[in-house]
């Protein structure tokens, strides 16, 4: 148990951030380093921001598997609301409950004489049905209510509701949210929160103020060269290289949708597959619809893949 | 360094970054996290905290390279002032480091001939630089050169600067020198000529870290006030860029209470039907759906001579508002009245205005025709929850004006809006048919800056909430 509770132990330095994620095969820049580092030590959200695909969701996912935490997460929809989002009332437990104490109540009313009286004697049992115990826990109050505490991942807040932002507000400042019936229910420990958004729509300014803002951006080469390596077995340093500075070029084109890194990786993984050693212009050919996503991109890529192909492996020799 | 964080601060604002008070609060804890030491650290460190989008983050790393660059060389004066903070008062250190750098430079010197002059002359003439550059900086400080705003303020800057350091007492040295030792004299004349160009150079830096805000401010004022029909040509893309950000301010405004007014009158019957599980005591409660009414727009633009200018800034904002307003129809005339809906929601702003023009623009207009135009074919579309805007100047080249075909479109519509983007004065003066054609009008307004032209959208949007 000692291992499921290193919360309790604060970050050291920006350095214990990167090598800890990197243990995890999550490769941080350092600004992704430091945010974390801050978002720990201010006790801040983090609201990340980048293209798809780039390993927003990914870091959540790493910070909870190297602090031994729960994660819990909560996808963003248009409609989502309090009762998905934050808790519910079980319904059908509270009549059952009146169904099955109907005749208790009748023992405990039948003592009174006037309806006054009754009405005195119910409203002590009125509270039963509004307790913790009817409260269905979604999310958020969940991620509240860890002992230990959590990552609270809220994936993809841009295809919310404005509405939902606002709510979002007392969670993300004060650790703490207040139901009409129970009160203020307060974090036992405050969650590590990680929002991301693919800035379909513009996050409010209350919101944004709360948060630390990261921008997740592609990768510079050397980096996602590192990234490859961590979540890739097998592959040769010269395809790694050729690759990554292939993808690179690829992303100077003007496409519909840029292959990110999670792009990277997947193709990186078929041509391993495929036994690859050395980017091949025939091979870059059949497998780039991995890469690209759309029709009008591979054929707008088509024709530059036998330049990408040799600048890629120029590079390579000087590299 | 609190007071340099500060300053940094108020720059950033300057560099259109929205720093508030909470955000510096949290900018001032998170560097009080990482340290002073690493740079990089300390510049990712405000990034995160203060800057919300991509946009801002790159303008507030242009904001931070530039004053920290000018910053540089009183750093170490900072660091001293830190550390003495450890021990003692911070006005303590400050008269300290005030005393003690004049002190210091006689010793490098060694020169008696130093004693006897003032302070400065002594400095200047040990070629102290760090101790220069130290006694700049605290002179700007103690005349609040971050409240600099404007260029015109840059020679007073300078001077009180200057006044701060003892020029007046420099002055007194070097004519007292010119008597004694004229070669030194020579020197140290030379020196403050170096010393006033250093002083420049340091406010206008300021003036660059500062300033922006209030000058794009001011810019941005001007321009919205300026006639659209007469902007000169290298300010279009300015105006486009003004006319987009009030697009936004509109959509904000009107995009938002409309979700929260949905909700209407309990639906009785509904909730009894969905619980009649419960013996239709009633659990889940169904509620009514207000209709809403979203504004549905159609607008006629006179593309003709000095109106163009007018119309294509409004359909450029009246085509962006698309999440305020559900149904945007435009035509455009001059001679004769086209459909132009498609071209301005496939083509940018630049291409579609160049196509409308090619096929209708710059001929003499004929209100008249063109009314009978849009009667013959599109007269259907005019609902009564539409709203007709038109715009132009009414001048009719004394053809026949179709005021007839007006008051038929005004009947079946919601409203009709004219907006004219000539002075009211002017009205009715030579072939100005606007006084017959506003007795048909709910609404005529002048519209002529971006001003105009945001109020009077933002009235035609209004009148739906």
């Amino acid at each position: 148990m000692a291992d499921q509770r290193p919360s309790a132990t604060p970050l050291a330095s920006i350095e214990a951030v990167e090598s800890g994620l990197a243990a995890q095969g999550y490769i941080a820049s350092r600004q992704i380093a430091t945010a974390v580092y801050l978002s720990e030590k201010i006790a801040k959200p983090i609201l990340v921001e980048g293209p798809a695909g780039v390993g927003k969701t990914e870091l959540a996912k790493a910070i909870a598997s190297w602090r031994g935490l729960k994660m819990i997460r909560l996808q963003c929809y248009e409609g989502l609301d309090e009762a998905k989002a934050l808790y519910e009332w079980k319904y059908a437990k509270q009549l059952l409950y009146t169904q099955i104490l109907k005749d208790k109540l009748g023992e405990v009313l039948g003592g009174a004489q006037t309806l006054h009286a009754a009405l005195d004697q119910l409203h002590d049992f009125g509270d039963v049905f509004f307790s913790k115990e009817f409260v269905e826990p979604r999310p958020l109050l969940q991620a509240l209510e860890q002992p230990g505490g959590c990552v609270l991942l809220i994936d993809e807040i841009d295809k919310s509701d404005a509405e939902f932002e606002s709510l979002l507000l007392e969670i993300l400042s004060d650790f703490q949210v207040s139901i009409p019936e129970l009160g203020t229910i307060a974090a036992a420990m405050p969650p590590t929160v990680i929002l991301t958004s693919n800035s379909e729509r513009n996050l409010g300014d209350a919101l944004k103020r709360r948060c630390l803002h990261l921008h997740i951006g592609f990768p510079e080469q050397k980096l996602e060269e590192r990234i490859v390596e961590s979540r890739v077995a097998g592959i040769s340093q010269t395809l790694r290289r050729q690759l990554v500075g292939f993808i690179h070029e690829i992303r100077t084109l003007d496409l519909k949708k840029q292959p990110s890194v999670s792009e990277t990786i997947d193709w990186a993984r078929v041509l391993v597959l495929l036994e690859a050693t050395e980017l091949g212009h025939d091979m870059v050919r059949d497998t780039l619809n991995v890469l690209l996503k759309y029709e009008s991109d591979v054929e707008a890529a088509l024709p530059h893949v036998t330049t990408f192909v040799a600048k890629a492996a120029r590079q390579n020799v000087f590299g | 360094m609190k007071e340099n964080l500060h300053r940094f601060f108020r720059a950033a604002r300057g560099a259109g970054v929205h720093v508030s008070p909470a955000e510096s609060i949290d900018a001032m804890r998170a560097v009080s996290t990482v340290g002073l030491s690493d740079r990089g650290l300390l510049r990712d460190a405000l990034l995160l905290t203060l800057a919300k989008s991509e946009d801002e983050k790159k303008a507030l790393g242009a904001c931070f390279d530039l004053f920290f660059a000018s910053a540089e060389p009183s750093q170490t004066d900072d660091e001293a002032a830190a550390g003495d903070e450890a021990g003692e008062g911070e006005d303590e250190s400050r008269d300290e480091s005030g005393q003690a750098v004049p002190d210091h430079s006689v010793e490098g010197a060694d020169d008696s001939r130093l004693a006897g002059l003032g302070a400065l002359a002594q400095m200047l003439l040990s070629q102290d630089r760090a101790a220069i550059s130290a006694a700049i900086a605290s002179a700007s400080a103690a005349s609040s050169l971050s409240d600099i705003r404007y260029f015109t303020q840059r020679g007073i800057f300078s001077s009180r600067i200057l006044e701060e350091m003892g020029i007046a007492r420099l002055n007194d040295d070097l004519e007292t020198l010119t008597a004694t030792n004229p070669a030194l004299a020579e020197r140290l004349s030379a020196l403050t000529d170096g010393l006033r160009e250093n002083v420049r150079d340091a406010v206008a830096q300021a003036l660059l870290l500062y300033g922006r805000e209030e000058a794009e401010n001011l810019r941005n004022e001007i321009l919205r006030n300026a006639p659209l029909a007469r902007i000169e040509p290298q300010r279009i893309e300015e105006m486009r860029a003004l006319i987009r950000r009030i697009a936004r301010r509109l959509r904000e405004r009107y995009a938002k209470p409309r979700k929260r007014q949905r909700r209407g009158h309990l639906d009785v019957r509904r909730t009894l039907r969905r619980n009649a599980a419960w013996g239709s005591v009633p659990f889940l409660t169904a509620w009514k759906r207000k209709h809403r009414e979203r504004p549905k727009v159609i607008a006629l633009c006179d593309v003709s001579g000095s109106v163009a200018r007018v119309s294509d800034f409004f359909l450029l904002l009246i085509h962006s508002l698309h999440e305020v307003v559900s149904d945007v129809r435009s035509f455009a005339f001059s001679g004769h009245l086209i459909e132009v809906s498609e071209v301005l929601e496939t083509k940018g702003a630049e291409e579609a205005m160049q196509d409308i023009m090619s096929r209708v623009g710059f001929g003499s207009s004929d209100y008249g025709t063109s009314f009978a135009d849009f009667e013959r074919q599109w007269m259907e579309s005019v609902t009564p929850q539409t709203t007709v805007i038109v715009l132009g100047d009414a001048r009719s080249n004394n053809l026949d004006p179709g005021a007839d075909i007006l008051r038929r479109i005004s009947e079946r519509a919601k409203r009709l809006v004219w907006l004219n983007p000539e002075g009211r004065m002017t009205w009715g003066f030579g072939d100005s048919e606007m006084p017959r054609y506003a007795t048909f009008c709910n609404v005529v307004r002048q519209c002529a800056t971006a001003q105009q032209l945001e109020r009077a959208i933002s009235d035609i949007v209004a009148t739906y909430h």
